[in-house]
């Protein structure tokens, strides 16, 4: 009895190790995109057990990891489609856009006063190596609306495409620029206000 | 008041136009309307260099390699190791 759908017949691939090799990389890349430590967990045990139903469909083009990766990135963006979805939007999002609405003079468009960027003080030096500017960062994020952290997420962690956004997350174009704009209008200003 | 001293004095078009430029590209009019704007207004210029400094940090800091990895709990990874096997050998 062999068959290409037989789970024991890829020999490319050693899904008891699976765990021991991918399980905390697999896990923190679904923790720092969800910020859950449940639903990273359960995303992770997820990714093994679709892995090992479509076994067959693994040809070694790419690292195990790397496949095992993208079965999680799926996941997680579903992750963000039902967070974002009608019915958890509307009042995060009405609220984040509270904050902003004075950032500008309603006639002329300009930063008023009190809102205008002021210099971190940090510029100068790799922010990578600053721990509590990256902590203050995070926290910044978590205060975001889920559809705007969705968008701001795939785009810069994910490196995604403009187009796969906005069809994943069913936004149009531009409504994601609008988002993409307001996104960076909140956190730079939660940066400032926290930081400075 | 013409289209381009509109520009020049409008800062929550040039912050949106600073943003299109970091992601995606602008177009020669949009590039000139933000050249103008960034000519004469310091808080713009400073908004632009933190905006990029913002995107390469978050694109920094959640990369697995780049960070320290976390750890999933002993317990939890022995049970999805026993799930696994099971499937195995099912088969």
């Amino acid at each position: 009895m062999s068959n290409n759908n037989d789970i024991t017949t890829n020999v490319l691939t050693e899904p008891g190790k699976w765990v021991a090799q991918y399980a905390d990389y697999l896990y923190t890349y679904a923790y720092t995109r969800i910020n859950d430590e449940d639903l990273a967990k359960d995303l992770v045990q997820e990714t093994f057990l679709a892995a090992l139903e479509k076994l067959d469909q693994f040809k070694g083009n790419s690292s195990e990891r790397t496949w095992l990766t993208a079965i999680l990135k799926n996941k997680v963006i579903d992750v963000y489609r039902k967070k974002s979805s009608a019915f958890a939007k509307k009042t995060d999002v009405v609220e984040a856009e509270q904050e902003q609405q004075d950032f500008f003079d309603h006639d002329d468009g300009h930063w008023n006063v009190e809102h205008r960027p002021k210099a971190f003080g940090i510029e100068e030096q790799d922010p990578l190596t600053n721990k509590e500017f990256n902590y203050i960062l995070q926290k910044c994020l978590q205060k975001l609306p889920a559809l705007w952290l969705s968008v701001f997420t795939m785009k810069h962690m994910d490196d995604q495409t403009t187009d796969v956004i906005c069809e994943e997350l069913r936004v149009s174009p531009s409504n994601f620029w609008v988002i993409i704009h307001r996104t960076k209008l909140n956190l730079r200003a939660c940066l400032q206000k926290n930081w400075i | 008041m013409d289209e381009l001293t509109k520009i020049a004095y409008n800062c929550r078009k040039a912050t949106h136009l600073i943003e299109k430029k970091l992601i995606d590209h602008l177009t020669l009019r949009e590039k000139l309307e933000l050249k103008i704007h960034l000519a004469g207004c310091s808080v713009c210029r400073v908004f632009e260099q933190q905006s990029s400094l913002i995107n390469k940090m978050v694109r920094d800091l959640f990369h697995p390699e780049k960070i320290t990895e976390l750890k999933l709990d002993e317990e939890y990874k022995k049970q999805m190791q026993e799930r696994i096997e099971e499937k195995l050998n099912k088969h």
